[in-house]
């Protein structure tokens, strides 16, 4: 990202020096949030949100042109769309353990990682949509100015 | 009345700055920040609801029995609610935000007297 | 069956979420249209076979309620009503959009948004604790919000944000009852809410929950006072969204949650029908008040939505008043039936006339009274449509809202509310004036010179027309036939009020 230091819009070189080097430990923070959400606060919500800021910090240090010429805008959608039928998946792979929903997997034993279930992908598909349908929001709003109007009717 | 009421009157009077926010201010993003407000106010009001003087978190941790920690937790189901509630609050944000900003466009202007054009 | 009963929910969220990625992949120029008539068809027939087979609780993750705390999704006969209801008119609206959506850029989105508030819909009927049934009806919420402003016009995005406030503002006062509900009761299931209701009722808290619920829920239904988002945000949605959100948006989101919440969760309380019957009676005059001075078609149904959700209610009211005083229970069972039944007829006919309305505007490219003309010899198939929902709204035999409308009369009259039942029948009157004034500047005169090249509607909008059409004749000759299966198990659901907790907690707990 060597263009982006001289790049129009964004903010000053000191901000984007620090985010650089920032962002991917806060997107590992928020993977952290996500994947250890069956035992302490946060899951896969909280996860996705801290994720989606960190790209959201790239996007306001660098500015929206920059950010808009190497993210498509369907990515975001597509991961959003991902995320959430994956979710539906866990939920109807419940009936194969007889209810809608239901924690088929093995439980294993309490406080460690893998453990209770179906819990931590539910979390992981929630953090997923989360944070792409939050980055895509942002995206929408401030990098790509949608300028599609109704045909005339 | 006594003070246990004192934490839910706060709530209230919260909700109550909200209503008056969007009723009363003519910016629209004043409005969503009215409209936002209340909805904090109803989360604030929900957590209070499951409070237990003296009570821990509801996080069970490996050297907490089970029956001492039912007997010692607040409750955690309005904190599901809150939860919930508050990715709801987030959606609804998101929409108005971008609603706001085509009206922007297409009025010129976010004062809500001069975005009067339907009516009867 | 009663197994099935979550994928009511997950069928429309799996496409809805399903068509964005098809329109990615780049497949075939229709699909999202064939998806998602064939999605609504699925859901249309699964909710026919559900209604045949038994009632029933389902408990999801199989969390029984003496264990755990579990979601419960309930299949009872108000349920099933409402179910069938949303399937039917989703399935025409999206029959009916399949063309006429093509005026319209981003259509894998519409539909995607369509889902979503299907789905949320029949989230909120089949939603057996509080809790989902606020999150269930938020998803609908704002997928409506999105839906009604689709246009992006400037119209419709003052529209949407009017609509979207007020509503919002709704939902966190209900949100309010449902806290301190919580509060008082321990339980967010409906049914155990019910069942540890009759101890509470001396609890001003009770009365309180129930205010703020009345509040909400009025809202949600287009009650006076607090109709005024209706009449701009119904005409700004496209053509199939006004139907589905006039048809049956304000009845799983309003009108049923105010039954499902006034007799089997809270119990039916005197101060509580006395509120339901106001609500109905300034309902139904201010709507048709208003109605009658409309000259913009869609402006004009909305105002008439209004007033006929108000017949509903206000029959509601006065089953409710009848069994608070401890009056006969035939009064009140016949004014709860002529009130479901109402409800029934409205989402036929008033989805029918938005459609009519739809297919106007694609035709004309105009929704005002005073532009429009002759249309009866341009396109006759939509005004022979229109005309028949027409009169079944204005209540002439032998359409189903002549039906409905005697028995609601009579069930007011029996109940001893003299002056209630004479408004009725002048409410009749002014509907009826309403729509006389609708044929006479739309359908008859002279055809001015710019409609002249208007042409019929094409084939998929005709179908849904036809469909809803017959809906209409055969829902009052038939009524025989089919009120048994479907609108009775739901008077006898609404009648038996709080013997729903026993039901909903014996089923299968």
């Amino acid at each position: 990202m060597e263009s982006a230091s001289d790049g129009p819009g964004g903010m000053s070189l000191i901000v984007k020096t620090v985010s650089r080097l920032v962002a991917s430990f806060i997107l590992l923070f928020g993977l952290y949030i996500v994947v250890y959400g069956h035992l302490t606060p946060g899951g896969g919500f909280a996860g996705g949100v801290i994720m989606a800021s960190s790209f959201v910090l790239m996007l306001l240090a660098f500015g929206g042109a920059f950010v808009a010429s190497f993210v498509s805008q369907r990515a975001p959608a597509l991961w959003d769309c991902l995320g959430a039928l994956a979710f539906l998946l866990v939920a109807v792979s419940g009936y194969f353990g007889g209810a809608f929903f239901r924690n088929l997997f093995a439980k294993g034993e309490p406080f460690h990682l893998l453990s209770a279930g179906t819990i931590p992908l539910s979390n992981i598909a929630i953090g997923v949509k989360v944070a792409a349908s939050l980055f895509g929001v942002y995206l929408a709003l401030a990098a790509f100015r949608l300028t599609q109007v109704p045909k005339e009717r | 009345m006594g003070l246990q009421a004192l934490p839910y009157l706060m709530a209230m009077l919260l909700f109550v700055i909200g209503v008056y926010a969007i009723v009363a201010k003519k910016n629209i993003i004043k409005v969503i920040i009215g409209l936002m407000i209340t909805e904090y106010a109803i989360n604030l009001f929900l957590v209070l609801v499951g409070y237990r003087v003296n009570g821990i978190a509801p996080i069970l941790t490996p050297d907490l029995a089970q029956a001492e920690f039912a007997r010692r937790t607040v409750d955690p189901i309005p904190q599901a609610l809150v939860l919930t509630s508050i990715v709801i609050g987030l959606g609804l944000l998101a929409l108005m935000v971008a609603i706001a900003i085509r009206l922007y466009e297409k009025y010129g202007t976010f004062d809500t007297t001069e975005i009067k054009h339907l009516r009867g | 069956m009663v197994n099935l009963l979550p994928l009511f929910v997950v069928i429309p969220l799996a496409v809805a979420f399903g068509l964005p990625l098809l329109e990615k992949l780049h497949s075939p120029e229709r699909t999202s249209e064939v998806v998602a008539v064939a999605a609504t068809g699925a859901l249309c027939a699964g909710a026919l076979l559900l209604l045949n087979s038994g009632a029933g609780t389902y408990w999801v993750g199989g969390w029984a309620p003496t264990v755990a705390i579990g979601i419960s999704l309930v299949a009872d006969g108000l349920a099933k009503l409402l179910l069938c209801l949303v399937s039917l008119v989703s399935l025409a609206a999206a029959v009916f959009a399949v063309s006429y959506m093509e005026r319209y850029t981003s259509r894998p989105l519409f539909y995607a948004l369509f889902f979503l508030m299907v789905a949320g819909m029949n989230g909120v009927v089949l939603a057996g604790d509080l809790f989902n049934l606020y999150v269930f009806m938020e998803v609908a919420a704002i997928a409506s919000y999105a839906l009604v402003a689709f246009g992006c016009g400037r119209d419709e995005l003052e529209a949407s944000l009017k609509y979207l406030v007020v509503s919002a503002l709704a939902s966190t006062l209900i949100l309010f009852g449902i806290g301190i509900v919580y509060s008082l009761t321990g339980t967010l299931n409906m049914a155990q809410v019910g069942a540890r209701a009759p101890a509470l009722h001396a609890n001003p808290a009770v009365t309180l929950a129930a205010a703020f619920f009345l509040m909400g829920f009025g809202l949600k239904t287009a009650m006076v006072p607090f109709h005024a988002w209706l009449p701009d945000a119904h005409p700004s949605a496209p053509a199939p969204i006004s139907a589905l959100l006039s048809g049956v948006y304000i009845k799983a989101c309003g009108a049923y949650v105010l039954l499902r919440l006034v007799f089997s969760v809270l119990g039916a309380s005197p101060l509580v029908a006395h509120a339901l019957i106001v609500l109905g009676a300034a309902s139904m005059l201010v709507g048709v008040l208003l109605a009658v001075g409309q000259w913009d078609l869609k402006r004009l149904l909305a105002y008439s939505s209004i007033s006929q959700m108000g017949y509903v209610v206000l029959a509601v009211g006065v089953g409710a008043e009848v069994l608070a005083r401890g009056g006969p229970k035939a009064v009140a069972s016949l004014a709860v039936f002529g009130g479901l039944f109402h409800l029934v007829n409205h989402a036929t006919f008033k989805s029918l006339l938005f459609l009519c309305s739809g297919s106007i505007e694609y035709a004309t490219g105009t929704r005002q009274l005073r532009e429009l003309g002759g249309l009866s010899r341009t396109l006759p198939l939509t005004s022979g449509c229109c005309r028949i929902g027409a009169l079944s709204i204005a209540g002439v035999p032998p359409f189903n809202g002549f039906w409905s409308k005697l028995i609601i009369v009579i069930a007011v009259v029996q109940a001893g509310h003299w002056a209630l039942g004479a408004l009725c029948v002048l409410v009749s009157f002014l509907t009826l004036l309403t729509y006389v004034k609708v044929q006479r500047y739309a359908l008859q005169g002279p055809a001015p010179a710019a409609l002249a090249r208007a042409r019929e509607a094409p084939w998929p909008m005709a179908l849904a027309l036809v469909v809803l059409a017959i809906a209409c004749v055969g829902g009052g000759l038939l009524l025989p036939l089919y009120q048994g299966a479907l609108v009775q198990p739901a008077r006898d659901v609404v009648l038996d009020g709080l013997r729903y907790a026993q039901w909903a907690l014996g089923g299968q707990g």
